[in-house]
């Protein structure tokens, strides 16, 4: 079984040799079989690898515990469906499932353009190759997944693994990386169409496109990937928070960044052919950080709680990274000529400008996270000195620059393209900015001294308004024609042109989650021991632990305490905070107790027992307004979803017809 | 030409914003990464600086008392007592034998004082010694 897997890698790795090499000289030498077939090698990998990884599945579900990988990542008495999850659980298997999702994703792509493209397609199959081919490289020979336990030359087996990392046993850990891996891997295919295009120096934007749609879908992975890990953090690791500028963290949110900016400026390269260069910078940069961040997981360079073991496999990301970066580098210095931008800046008061503002706030942001993740090793090559820094250092930063981001939210969609006058800047926003500055003043007035959270909540208030006013203001113009009800009128709206309408349901997502994430300038939290019988205070919590029960189950042993919750003596219900101890990997975790609300959430964690064992340590926290954090996830979501939604109304954009596309015009159809 | 130096002052203006802020953020969080041996030499220079220290948790060391926690940390024979006053619960992955960093300060007693604990446990299986890559896949198979 090993040995099939092993070898399907290994051809799996040939093939994309053959891939790289096929498509290229077939290119050159005006080959169409040899490209062709190069094209059907990549399908050719997606079958071996998703044979490969069955067999790692299958091993791992039937507990063959004379593979090294299944020993130290699962044991008997795991659940089924976590079985599963250690697929990607751990740094081999991980690889394997990275390496198969971009053959998955290769395979996609080669198959929805197989009519399309066809001068450009070969150098996209290389640039997809190429990066497979690494990444078969390093699980075939330094991290493989199929490695067995051996004493000298006879493989043994061992009666019982180590188990997945309890902590990880939770849902929302299961999907949270192969959600994470679809976003990273994803932002390979708008890299390998932006390299296609700039080798063969693709006429007009159909490409361009393609790759908006390619970066959209990633990019909402990547954000609910995300997410999940915040949501995970939240409600298992027992101190309530879903974010700690961990380097891994800041890993998976640099493409994120980079991806976000793009996404706004290409819209300036399809309206006005602008910012060409720079878009083809952010899209490689995009890519370079996910495979940065890929590196920086596995490499061990900067201590991280996410990190996987230290390994060799640092050097070969560096030297990757290396040619990768030199080879684009070149490739958009040498075709500068093609990069031209066809338009200039007019005005500081324009749509245009709001975009280059947004770009250089969220690259800003991007370089700060950066230079903070690889703080300790920039110190420690300039001063012998290995400084890090912390949280203090990336909320400085990232919180103006929040902000600022939400205010362009707001101002950017209702500005005009080219210049704007005076008049209409106060016809747009007058009302909106009175609104937000109102919301401070009552909150101020009530008692919130928070500077911060004042800007935040009038910002957001403003951001809302605007939007509010857009939809209201087109349902309107519609109901007046068609005499529809609201709703029906809103949504017609929104299918006449999905990708304006779904980018302000996005925005708003944003601004429900920025309005969970200022809810942290009030948090307050207690700790106390007690033992049955005893009350603690919160706020206006009264708590009253009514019993502490122990157990056991096959896979670990628990505590927990049923805590009665009362506000001004009304009962609100009963919480459940568990202790439990896993009996394999010998690791205790904590079950939070969370009462989720709209305003505030009540968060209850069984900490352990007191040195005596007589009492439970008990802490409780208030979370005000976290949950709109996670509604705001899922408004961001399904916004990306409205705006892959092709529209009803075609898109016409001038500049794009003079060049005469033929069947790929905007939007395009998958 | 005049809009472009429009833009170059707003764009100058921005960055040095940020910028300031940075410094200000570094300077307040700026933590020393330091080896045990390192810290034993340091002597009363690691008095006041903010400092990072890595090891494993001494196996029977970590003593609970109130909210305080008390633990040993070793590496390479340098031993380091840690005493943990911090709000926040210590992770799960805390305990014996644990790879650990505390951050905090060097108290003049000689006992560390930290504020934060970041814990990863050792594997099992990562250490044991004998293990052969799994032979590669014979033609025959």
């Amino acid at each position: 079984m090993e040995n099939l897997g092993s070898l399907a890698i290994l051809l799996a790795f040939c093939f994309s040799i053959y891939a790289i090499a096929g498509s290229i000289v077939g290119k050159l030498k005006s080959k169409p079989f040899l490209v062709i077939s190069a094209e059907r090698a990549v399908y050719v990998i997606w079958f071996l690898l998703t044979f490969a990884s069955a067999c790692l599945v299958y091993a791992l579900m039937t507990g063959d515990f004379r593979l090294a990988y299944v020993a130290s990542h699962t044991n008997r008495d795991m659940p089924l469906a976590y079985k599963f999850a250690a697929w990607w659980g751990g740094q081999e298997g991980s690889l394997l499932f990275w390496a198969w999702i971009l053959s998955t994703y290769s395979a996609v792509v080669i198959y929805t353009n197989r009519t399309r493209f066809r001068d450009m397609m070969p150098y996209v199959t290389a640039t997809l190759m190429v990066t497979q081919c690494f990444f078969l490289l390093l699980i075939s020979s330094i991290a493989m997944p199929f490695k067995v336990l051996a004493v000298g030359r006879e493989v043994i087996g061992v009666p019982d693994g180590n188990g997945l990392n309890p902590l990880l046993q939770y849902w929302a850990m299961a999907i949270h990386p192969p959600m994470l891996y679809l976003g990273y891997v994803g932002f390979i295919v708008p890299f390998a169409f932006a390299m296609g295009s700039l080798i063969t120096r693709q006429p007009g934007d159909a490409w361009i496109h393609t790759t908006r749609r390619w970066t959209l879908i990633t990019w909402g992975f990547q954000s609910a990937g995300i997410l999940l890990g915040a949501g995970w953090a939240y409600a298992v690791l027992g101190w309530g928070g879903y974010w700690a500028w961990d380097p891994v963290e800041n890993a998976s949110l640099l493409p994120w960044i980079t991806a976000t900016a793009f996404l706004h400026s290409v819209m300036m390269q399809e309206k006005k052919g602008m910012m060409k260069v720079w878009n083809m910078v952010l899209i490689t940069a995009t890519y370079l950080l996910c495979i940065f961040g890929t590196f920086l997981t596995r490499s061990g360079v900067v201590s991280s709680v996410h990190a996987f073991a230290q390994s060799p496999i640092g050097m070969y990301f560096v030297t990757f990274l290396t040619i990768q970066i030199a080879a684009t580098a070149y490739l958009i210095l040498d075709r500068l000529d093609y990069l031209k931008s066809e338009a200039r800046l007019e005005s500081v008061v324009s749509r245009e400008s709001s975009f280059l503002f947004n770009n250089l706030i969220l690259l800003a942001s991007c370089f700060a996270v950066l230079w903070g993740t690889l703080f300790p090793v920039i110190s420690e090559a300039v001063t012998g000195e290995k400084i890090s820094v912390g949280e203090p250092f990336f909320n400085r930063v990232n919180i103006p620059i929040g902000l600022f981001l939400l205010f362009l939210t707001g101002v950017g969609p209702l500005i005009a393209w080219r210049r704007s006058s005076l008049e209409s800047l106060r016809r747009a926003f007058l009302w909106p900015l009175i609104a937000g500055f109102a919301t401070a003043a009552i909150l101020l007035a009530a008692g919130v001294h928070h500077f911060y959270a004042l800007m935040s909540f009038g910002l957001s208030v403003f951001v809302t308004w605007t939007i509010g006013s857009e939809f209201l203001k087109g349902s309107q113009a519609i109901r007046a024609k068609t005499r529809r009800n609201w709703l029906a009128a809103m949504v017609e709206l929104t299918h006449r042109n999905t990708r304006r309408y779904g980018g302000y349901i996005v925005h708003m997502g944003i601004v429900l989650m920025f309005i969970g994430f200022t809810g942290a300038a009030f948090n307050h939290d207690t700790t106390a021991e007690v033992k049955v019988g005893d009350e603690m205070r919160l706020g206006h919590y009264q708590m009253k632990i009514s019993e502490v029960s122990e157990g056991r189950t096959s896979n670990y042993e628990w505590h927990r305490a049923s805590v009665e919750v009362y506000r001004d003596g009304s009962h609100l219900g009963t919480l459940h905070p568990e202790r439990r101890f896993f009996m394999s990997s010998q690791q205790g975790t904590s079950e939070v107790s969370i009462r989720r609300r709209l305003n505030e959430d009540l968060y209850l964690n069984f900490a352990g027992m007191s040195q005596d064992n007589q009492r439970a340590v008990i802490q409780a926290y208030v979370f005000p307004l976290v949950s709109w954090i996670w509604i705001g996830t899922l408004v961001l979501f399904l916004g990306t979803v409205v705006c892959l939604i092709p529209s009803k109304q075609r898109l016409q954009y001038a500049r794009t017809e003079v060049l005469g596309m033929v069947d790929t015009n905007v939007p395009v159809r998958p | 030409m005049k809009t472009y130096t429009k833009f170059a002052v707003l764009i100058v203006a921005v960055i040095g914003t940020l910028v300031w802020l940075a410094m200000g953020g570094i300077n307040e969080s700026s933590t020393y990464y330091k080896e045990i041996a390192e810290l034993e030499h340091m002597g009363d220079q690691a008095m006041g600086k903010r400092l990072r220290v890595g090891g494993d948790v001494e196996p029977g060391s970590i003593l609970r008392d109130g909210r305080q926690v008390h633990f040993v940390l070793t590496q390479e024979n340098h031993r380091l007592r840690v005493v943990y006053e911090g709000s926040d619960p210590l992770p799960d992955t805390f305990r014996d034998r644990a790879q650990a960093l505390a951050d905090g300060k060097m108290g003049s007693d000689g006992v560390f004082r930290a504020s934060k604990i970041q814990a990863k446990c050792a594997s099992k299986y990562e250490a044991q010694p004998g293990t052969a890559p799994a032979s590669r896949a014979p033609a025959s198979s």
